[in-house]
Formats: C-alpha cells, structure tokens, sequence
C-alpha cells in the first residue's frame, strides 16, 4: 500500500512541474476554443483578436508589476494610481507644449519615481507589510495626480505620443487588408513580456527576486542584499505602470481623473489567476500573460454574448477563489510535511 | 601545520546588548583548523546570539573578531563569506522553491557574458553541484531538484553542501541534527567528520550530547550570555557537559 502511495506521489511529482509551467495555458486554450464554438464568426476574427490585445495592452503592464511584487511576497495596491499620476504628469507636460520625445519618456519616469517611493518606504520606514504602504500611496498618488491636473481631464495628444497605445503596423505589404493591421501595443506587450521574463529566470537579480519570495531570512544569510532587491522590484513596478499610462494616454488620447480606477485589483487579480502564489517565490512571466489573457478574454467574449457586467463579476471573482484554491491543493501535495 | 597553536577564528571579549537586554557579555571563542568546538548551553544562553556575531548578521556592542591572526570588522554576511566562515543555519536557510544547485549557489552564481549583458550560467551551476555534492558524497536524484521536495536530512546535507562549495575555513552550524530522523542523524555525522579531514574548522551549536560526543574535539558552555567551562572532550563526561548547561560545576 505504502509503496503504491509512493509511486504515485513520484508520478505526480514528475507531472508536477509541467503542470506548474502549463497548466494555465491549458485553460486559455480551452477557453478559446468554447468561445470560437459559442461565437464561431466573430471570436476570432482579426478585428476582434486585436480588439482584445489592444483591450488588455495597458493592464498587462500592471498585472507583470505586481507579479514581480507578488513573487518577492509582497503587493503593490498602488499600481493604478502610479498609472494614472503618471498619465497626468504626461497629459500636463504635453499641453505645456514640450516636443513628444520628452512627453513619452515622463510618464516613465514618474512611474519610477512612486515605485521607488514605495520601495524605500516598504525598506526604510520599516513598514510592517507593503500592504500598508502601498495602500498609503494608493490615496497619495491618486490624489497628486488630481492635484496637479485640478481633477479634470486633459486631452489632446500628438500622433507620436499615442503611438504606441493607439499605431498601427500596416500589413498590406504581406498581402493582408487593410483593416488586418497589427496593434503597436501588441508588439509592445510581446517585447516587454520578453525582456521581463529574461530578466526574472536568466538574471542574478532576477533569480534573488524567486528567492527573497522562497525564504527571505535565506536570501539575507547568502548575502544578498534584500532591501536593495526590493526597492529595484517596487520600482520597476511603477516604472511598468508608466509604461501603461503611456498606452492609455495613446489608447484615450486624454489623461483623466478615473484612469485606472480599480485596476490594481484586476492586476492582482491577473497574477493570482495566472498562477502566483501569495505565498511568493511562485509563478512564472508566461502565467501571468495567460492570466491577463483569460481576464480579457473572458470580459470580451461575455460582450460578445451580450451577458451583463454583474455576471462578468461573478465569473471573474469566481475563478480567483478556483485558482487560488488549485493553488493550496498544489502546495499540499507538492510539498513534503 | 603552523596554524596548530593559532586558532582560525577567534573571537575576545563579545558583548552584546539588545536595548537594555545583555544577550552576551565578555565572550571569548576559538577554533583552529581541523578542529570542532562545541558550544553548548540553555535556550537563551546566547548561543544563536553568537553565531549571527561570527556570521556578520549581528554587530557586536564590544570585543573584536580575528580571522588567521588578523583583525576583521564584519558588516554583513557577505564580510563573512569572503573570509571563508560559512553558516549552516537552524532553520538551514533554504529557499524551497529553487532548486539544490541554486541554493548552493544562491548569492553567488556562476554567470556567462553575452554581450554587456550577465546572464545566469545554468550548465555551471549543475556541472559545480555535482561535483560538490559527489565529493560529499551527497546523494540526492538530480541537481535540479526544489528543496521543498526533500527529506529533512537531505535539506542539512544541502545547507552543508552550500557552506562549503565556496573554500570554507570555518563552518558554524546552529543544532545541525535537531529537525532529523534518526537514521539520518549519522549521515550529518559522518559530513562533519570528513569536513574536519579537510582542515576545515568546525563549530557545533549542540543540545544532544551524542553529537557533541560523537564529532568534537573540545566544547565550551555559555550560561547566561557568558563563558562558563571550556574543556577537551578527552577530559569531561556528557553529566559533566549537561550540569554546565545547568549552570552546575
């Protein structure tokens, strides 16, 4: 009996890390595949493909943010309002009329800027959780960002500034129509998913980032320099989400009061779906993509179908408390006790 | 061997305060190549105190630290490592979720070039751990395994495994055998024994005296955050060693 028990603790062992890496993609495509049968004409259709891509460009930046965050164990509730802080910053230098290379560049740079408040906030003030600080800022920022703009939307923008949220790159030239064009936040999403994920299992710091989620108390033993790590890691956080205001700035062509409200819930939301786990040192970049895919593609196709937003809730709020839920299961068996 | 009579690492006259709390006070230790010092006591007599002030993670209030004769001021874990003291930590001080070879390495990696860019050197990483882990003797399925996924005793083999892939001088362990299976309390054993072969000196924070009695060489008692007794193991009994811990002479 015990020896059966061990044979399939190995068997689920050995399943277990490709689980790990592919089961939530599993999902995507199962979730693709029953709305291409419920909606066969319209689902996956270019124009609605890119549709959701365009959808979700701006939120992926927030949801890879708080997915580094989520790895170190800690949270960044603060991720909207750096967006859209940001996206005020950029709207105000805009208007004052400076040339559109320095309007991109400072969203970033303020998105830099509050992650790094963050982060030296969560280090040096000692803050007892990043919960905390990061509800702090939350407020702080939103609120700067109404202070600086007097709370009322300011649109108008160059082409260049909304290029990368609203261009387009036209592939008549591969024999395609017109209207068959691809979305420059598309390749955008494509290009920062990729360095990310480079840079989370390919690089020292990257792979400290794993390990301060794993056992912080280890990763200060094996001197690594903890508070340093999670300052850069709070700080690429809002830089992301600069990136993000940049894409809404493009996508809205104005910087509005209620940018991003709430969307440091789909965020989070995203990474816990995508497979990160609370707990940290959990997750991978690709889970995270997926993640804010299904969310995406859950909204849409529910559009699609006509089903009401309350439903939406429902289903999304739902499948946090499944995800998470497979989570525990998996930490359960996967770990020994 | 001229380092017979100097001692390793010694420490003189450790205090530390934590607030108006005298954790310890006037400690001295010594430990010379080849050697395992045992550091015995009660919960709370300072030793786990003494060891995060050996590995750098506490700075004492007073006394000084010296290394093969030589002062050394220690301001982080890092100081430590680069001298070659090493740390085996109660709780091992693993991350679970990365696998045996990046543990072992954690902090230290092997990196690769590509351009102006440090990429992590996966193969290395393996390549080192094996041969490491084959010198201990260290048998475990594969280099890539989690840690979480591992026996109690493979975990310490791992955690003495990392301390020593790195050219230690001196290894401290905090209760190395305390979280084990009995059968695999004698694998530790046995590492501890073919670490001192090599002239690596050894410090064993111990509450069973069959370890103690089993791998050291000399052991010392701290009571109350002080020295209480210090003698080679040839001369005292484990009743002897246990009413120290007492605070019985």
């Amino acid at each position: 009996m015990e020896e059966k028990d061990n044979k399939k603790e190995s068997l689920y062992l050995k399943l277990m890390p490709y689980i790990e890496k592919y089961g939530i993609l599993l999902l995507l495509v199962l979730m693709i595949l029953v709305m291409h049968i419920l909606q066969p004409d319209v689902f996956l259709s270019w124009r609605n493909v890119t549709n959701v891509f365009k959808q979700i460009s701006w939120q992926s930046m927030l949801a890879l943010g708080v997915f580094m965050v989520i790895v170190t164990a800690g949270i960044d509730l603060s991720v909207g309002s750096i967006m859209m802080l940001s996206l005020m910053v950029l709207a105000i230098v805009a208007k004052a009329g400076a040339p559109w290379f320095i309007v991109v560049i400072t969203p970033l740079i303020a998105g830099f800027l509050c992650g790094l408040f963050n982060g030296a906030g969560i280090t040096f003030l000692r803050m007892p959780h990043p919960f905390i600080m990061t509800l702090g800022t939350l407020y702080i920022f939103r609120g700067t960002g109404n202070l600086i703009s007097g709370g009322t939307p300011i649109s108008g923008f160059t082409d260049e500034v909304r290029y990368l949220g609203h261009g387009r790159i036209d592939l008549t030239w591969l024999g395609l129509e017109k209207s068959q064009y691809l979305p420059v936040s598309l390749v955008l999403i494509a290009v920062v998913y990729i360095i990310f994920w480079f840079f989370l299992n390919h690089s020292r710091t990257g792979k400290w980032i794993y390990a301060i989620g794993g056992n912080p108390s280890a990763a200060r033993a094996s001197g690594i320099n903890v508070n340093k790590i999670l300052i850069i890691v709070y700080s690429l956080c809002g830089f992301l989400s600069g990136i993000g205001a940049l894409i809404l700035a493009g996508r809205t062509d104005s910087g509005y009061p209620n940018a991003g409200l709430q969307s440091e819930l789909d965020a989070i939301a995203a990474c816990i779906i995508g497979g990160a786990s609370f707990f940290g040192g959990r997750g991978t970049v690709l889970g995270v993509f997926a993640g804010v895919m299904i969310m995406g593609i859950l909204r849409n196709g529910l559009n699609l179908m006509d089903v009401s937003s309350f439903w939406q809730q429902v289903l999304i709020g739902s499948i946090i408390v499944i995800a998470v839920y497979i989570d525990v299961l998996r930490r359960d068996l996967g770990t020994r006790k | 061997m001229s380092t017979l009579n100097n001692p390793l690492l010694e420490a003189k006259g450790i205090t530390k305060y934590f607030g108006t709390i005298t954790a310890l006070e006037n400690v001295d230790l010594k430990v010379h190549a080849g050697e395992c010092l045992g550091v015995v006591g009660d919960n709370g007599a300072g030793k786990s105190t003494l060891m995060k002030v050996l590995s750098g993670l506490y700075k004492p209030s007073s006394g000084s630290l010296y290394f093969q004769g030589k002062e050394e001021i220690l301001e982080s874990p890092k100081d430590s490592q680069n001298l070659g003291l090493e740390m085996v930590y109660q709780d091992l001080a693993l991350a679970g979720n990365l696998p045996i070879g990046e543990n072992i390495f954690l902090g230290r990696e092997p990196t690769k070039n590509v351009g102006f860019l440090k990429f992590l050197d996966f193969n290395k990483i393996k390549e080192l751990t094996n041969a490491h882990l084959g010198k201990l003797k260290i048998n475990v399925k594969s280099a890539d395994q989690k840690v979480e996924e591992l026996s109690g005793g493979q975990r310490q083999a791992v955690a003495i495994a990392r301390s020593t892939a790195f050219n230690a001088k001196v290894v401290i362990m905090d209760e190395p055998t305390a979280a084990l299976a009995i059968k695999e309390v004698g694998k530790v054993l046995d590492l501890i024994n073919s670490l001192k072969k090599t002239g690596v000196g050894v410090i064993v924070i111990s509450h069973r005296m069959d370890d103690i009695f089993s791998v050291c060489d000399r052991v010392m008692a701290l009571f109350q955050g002080t020295n209480f007794a210090e003698s080679e193991l040839s001369n005292t009994s484990r009743d002897e060693v246990i009413g120290w811990i007492m605070g019985k002479k």
